[in-house]
């Protein structure tokens, strides 16, 4: 980075880098655990729980109002998360589907809201402690319905094949199950937002030098190209965080849902 | 690479992979905040509510039903009554009309016997007239041809006996002669 900066000269654009961009300083000078995305996350939190009671909290049978915004969200978890792995175990997970939901989604959105500008999620502490959460969940669940040996025996060794298949796939499902899985669960959520703030910063920031901090007749339609592609970028970077909290819950769901029956 | 990657972290002091202690204790107590109001709060809230809503529209289409099925019932009874009301009052014409022919045959046969008789009572008149005429014209002609005969003979028929014996023998003849002339 060093050698970097020192072949650029004051006048020329510097792309951010992932350390300017990820490594925020405390709010408070000296309180070293509150920074921007702890103060997001729990914002977050805040703004689900606030939007959930507003609807919820003595829900009508004609629903009205916020209601009705929230039974959509409410619907779309349940039709498009819950009952596709958990059939008519839905309803028991419901509160923990529609919590990680929201939660993940307002993490993530966070990422295009002025001034916030920062998806927590692109922190990987906080899709960890979810993905972590949720295994563990899943292992328990695997081992009460299915037992100890059960759930490691329909893990690994699916009825069906072919004897010598099993030396091949078991250690495969073992491992894509019990320790890859976890990962890609947290680190897809992760990478998508990472990558996604990162696409977002660096076209705003060509926007913003090349039009305003160093107005030249020829940058600046490239400055102009940077905003364009900012606005582009921040449209595409919604569908993003939607998507991405979704495939989270859905992951989420299946994991349950595979614990609780038997795959095979 | 490695040592790029590691050179770059320990430089920078923060490789993106690597979760802050504190972070992971704020997700959590985020996420556990989140589940314990939204999930489990709130979420039976909405799932009761929703699950009387199913119940009403169900009672609601249920009731709708029901209407109907009673609205269908109380046509047919009326219809069926209408029918019958129908069929009846054919029934009582039919029957009008059946009387209607008795009573008017029965009136023409009394009118016809009534006839019969006055026409019998006439004929019984008419040869009871005929009758009595016959026998005054008898004694009538009796009388006028003995005279006739007398006064043409110049000689009183004044034997009785005889006279009547005469007078019988010719009634007889004209009587067999009339009847022939009547026939």
């Amino acid at each position: 980075m060093n050698a970097l900066t020192v072949l650029n000269p004051q006048d020329q654009f510097k792309a951010p880098t992932p350390d300017e961009l990820f490594n925020l300083p405390p709010i408070i000078p000296g309180v070293d655990w509150f920074t921007k995305p702890v103060l997001l996350a729990l914002l977050s939190a805040v703004i689900v729980i606030g939007f959930f009671w507003a609807a919820f909290a003595s829900p009508k049978i004609v629903p009205r109002g916020v209601q009705n915004a929230a039974e959509v969200g409410y619907m779309f978890v349940r039709d498009q998360v819950a009952r596709p792995f958990l059939g008519k175990d839905a309803d028991r997970w419901m509160g923990l589907l529609l919590s990680l939901f929201f939660l993940v989604f307002a993490w993530n959105i966070m990422g295009v809201i002025p001034f916030a500008q920062f998806p927590v999620a692109s922190h990987i502490a906080f899709p960890a402690v979810l993905a972590i959460s949720i295994y563990v969940l899943k292992v328990y669940l695997g081992v009460r319905h299915q037992g100890p040996i059960g759930y490691f025996k329909n893990m690994m060794f699916p009825p069906g094949l072919p004897k010598p298949i099993y030396i091949l796939l078991s250690p495969i499902e073992f491992l894509s199950n019990l320790i890859i899985a976890p990962f890609t669960h947290a680190v897809r959520l992760f990478a998508n937002m990472f990558a996604g703030h990162m696409l977002l910063a660096f076209f705003s920031m060509v926007g913003f030098w090349f039009l305003f901090e160093h107005l030249t007749p020829l940058g600046a339609p490239i400055g102009v190209i940077g905003v364009v592609m900012t606005i582009i970028f921040t449209a595409f970077e919604m569908f993003i965080q939607f998507l991405q909290a979704f495939l989270f819950a859905m992951l989420a769901s299946m994991y349950i849902g595979g614990s609780l029956h038997a795959e095979h | 690479m490695t040592t790029a990657a590691t050179l770059l972290a320990s430089e920078e002091g923060a490789n993106p992979l690597i979760p802050h202690t504190y972070e992971l204790v704020v997700g959590i107590f985020a996420f556990a905040v989140v589940f314990f109001v939204v999930g489990r709060m709130l979420v039976p809230r909405i799932q009761k509510t929703l699950a009387e809503r199913t119940d009403a529209i169900e009672g609601g289409i249920k009731r709708a039903e029901e209407a109907q099925a009673e609205a269908q019932a109380l046509q047919q009874q009326y219809r069926d009554q209408l029918a019958e009301a129908r069929q009846d009052a054919a029934r009582l014409r039919e029957e009008a009309r059946e009387q209607a022919a008795q009573i008017k045959a029965e009136l023409r046969e009394e009118a016809q016997a009534e006839a019969r008789r006055l026409i019998e009572a006439a004929h019984a008149q008419i040869e009871a007239d005929r009758q009595q005429a016959f026998t005054q014209l008898r004694a009538e002609i009796g009388r006028l041809s003995t005279d006739l005969a007398g006064r043409i003979v110049g000689e009183a028929l004044e034997d009785e006996a005889r006279r009547r014996r005469t007078v019988d023998r010719f009634l007889d003849e004209l009587e067999s002669s009339s009847a022939q002339a009547v026939r």
